[in-house]
């Protein structure tokens, strides 16, 4: 006995049926003039390619690169007073912050501490941002960079001196409205 | 006394002979990188893409550069192959191109250091049948090297490539013989000259189309590359090959493109002549037939950038249904129309 499939069967529902036969030869001979006309516009319209290392496309205000660390720019003092809020912010556990005392003879940072030691891993990582949220004084943001690679590890572990200096290479920023 | 196989139209003395067949060589090695260039960046224009243009000026020294990765490479050989029969399925493959190459004509006969000397290979009585045998002793390539692989994706490219080419040969032969009828020479040459009033693209529409297509089959090219087909058989009958061996399979591929546009420039769009029945000077000939030939390539990458590829059944019902039928409509229509003209 067959099975009843009852009230789930659904209708299938097709195309208008094409012609066969001579028909059919003609059309698919049309259709494949159609195919060549349309590469034929392809051929004539612009390339899409950014050639990389040359050209590189502008990354939007917001895009989160590599980090920067910030300083006064009157006092010339760190922001950074080393409270390891963003260490502890960090999901990937990739920064180390050694605060030490400043003193009046060496004078650091703005607030009672300074970083003695800043360390980010880059090859750990994950450009969330969330350093620069915990951050109370803005001295961490997000920069622009985006071209890390390095032929070691080691090489990756950016330094205090390497955050705060100004990129080497910078990459476009686009502009508002842009 | 035997009876010769094939009567040569027309013959110089011997060192003319081995001068000319150095240069056809040269010639013909020399549009292999320009070809498979063109394919390059013209595929790239079509895909809005550059292609290769990091090797020299606009990527000109790319094929130089592959040529000289693939020839230092590694004569790889896998442990199931068949060890001499792998080694000679490329060499096969090459000298079947290279000799179809000989026949196609660059220009009539001109006199270069006082010695009338026919520029092309060699004009036999039998053009396309000469071309046809080469064309068969070419399947030995691909389906030997598919079968001494021992891979499957070999195994299976190479049975793909035996039943396509045979049932596409067929139907490319049909279409030229509506030419030789109309002709009434099978001599490359005489075909040239028959054309002087009309290039058989025009009465012979029909034939060329028929011709065009069985042409893709032949050569594997997209639509018909089921033999490669690289979705499915990662590489076809050359899947287990690398370094020279491989780089012998891609010229003779490409060389193979070149004789089948050569052909259909020599048999459909008046060998060396010039429309509108300009008369130009010896010389200009070989440049008109290459300009021809490369015209020919040009519509093989428009197609390969077109098409999607075809399934297998559908591509031999439509070799034994579509073509073949047509093919023999046309011969017979052809030689009624000659008949009856006569």
């Amino acid at each position: 006995m067959t099975w009843n499939p009852g009230a789930d069967v659904v209708e299938v529902t097709r195309g208008p049926q094409q012609a066969g036969g001579a028909g059919g030869f003609y059309r698919a001979f049309g259709e494949t003039l159609r195919g060549l006309k349309t590469t034929l516009g392809e051929l004539a319209s612009p390339v899409t390619t950014v050639q990389y290392p040359e050209e590189k496309i502008p990354v939007y205000p917001r895009f989160r690169g590599r980090h920067r660390l910030h300083v006064f720019e009157d006092s010339g003092l760190e922001k950074c007073v080393g409270c390891s809020l963003c260490a502890a912010a960090c999901p990937a556990d990739c920064i180390r912050v050694v605060a030490a005392e400043n003193t009046p003879e060496n004078r650091v940072s703005a607030g009672e501490r300074y970083a003695a030691v800043y360390e980010i891993n880059m090859s750990r990582c994950i450009f969330c941002g969330y350093c620069e949220i915990a951050c109370p004084f803005d001295a961490i943001t997000m920069g622009n960079d985006y071209e890390l690679s390095d032929y070691n590890r080691s090489d990756l572990i950016f330094t205090k001196e390497m955050l705060l200096a100004e990129p080497l290479e910078r990459a476009p920023l686009r502009a508002m409205g842009e | 006394m035997n009876a010769p196989l094939a009567v040569v139209g027309y013959y110089e003395p011997w060192w003319m002979m081995i001068i000319k067949s150095l240069v056809v060589f040269a010639i013909g090695l020399q549009l292999v990188p320009i070809v498979l260039m063109m394919e390059r960046k013209i595929l790239g224009r079509f895909q809005n893409r550059y292609g290769p243009n990091r090797v020299g000026p606009f990527g000109a020294m790319t094929p130089l550069a592959d040529i000289i990765k693939l020839l230092s490479k590694e004569e790889f050989h896998p442990r199931t192959s068949i060890g001499w029969l792998f080694t000679l399925a490329p060499i096969l493959s090459i000298v079947s191109a290279i000799a179809a190459l000989a026949l196609v004509p660059f220009g009539n006969v001109q006199d270069i250091f006082g010695t009338p000397t026919g520029l092309y290979g060699i004009d036999v009585s039998i053009g396309p049948l000469y071309v046809f045998a080469f064309g068969a002793i070419a399947f030995y390539g691909v389906m030997l090297g598919g079968w001494s692989s021992g891979s499957k994706y070999s195994f299976l490219g190479s049975m793909r490539a035996a039943a396509q080419l045979i049932s596409y040969e067929v139907a490319q032969g049909m279409a030229l013989v509506g030419v030789v009828i109309t002709a009434q020479t099978l001599s490359l040459t005489e075909i040239v000259e028959a054309q002087a009033g009309m290039w058989y693209v025009v009465p012979q529409f029909v034939g060329f189309l028929i011709f065009m297509v069985a042409s893709f089959a032949e050569t594997n090219r997209p639509p018909f590359d089921l033999v490669e087909a690289d979705a499915e058989l990662v590489g076809g009958y050359m899947t287990e090959y690398g370094g020279g061996r491989f780089a012998l399979y891609y010229f003779a591929e490409y060389l193979n493109v070149i004789v089948v546009s050569g052909l259909a420039t020599t048999m459909f769009l008046g060998g060396w002549m010039l429309p509108f029945g300009i008369d130009a000077p010896g010389w200009v000939d070989p440049f008109v037939v290459i300009a021809k030939i490369l015209i020919f390539v040009v519509f093989f990458i428009w197609v390969r950038a077109t098409l999607p590829r075809l399934r297998y059944d559908q591509l031999m019902s439509f070799g034994w249904k579509v073509l073949l039928p047509l093919s023999t409509l046309n011969v017979l229509a052809t030689a009624i129309i000659v008949v009856v003209t006569d």
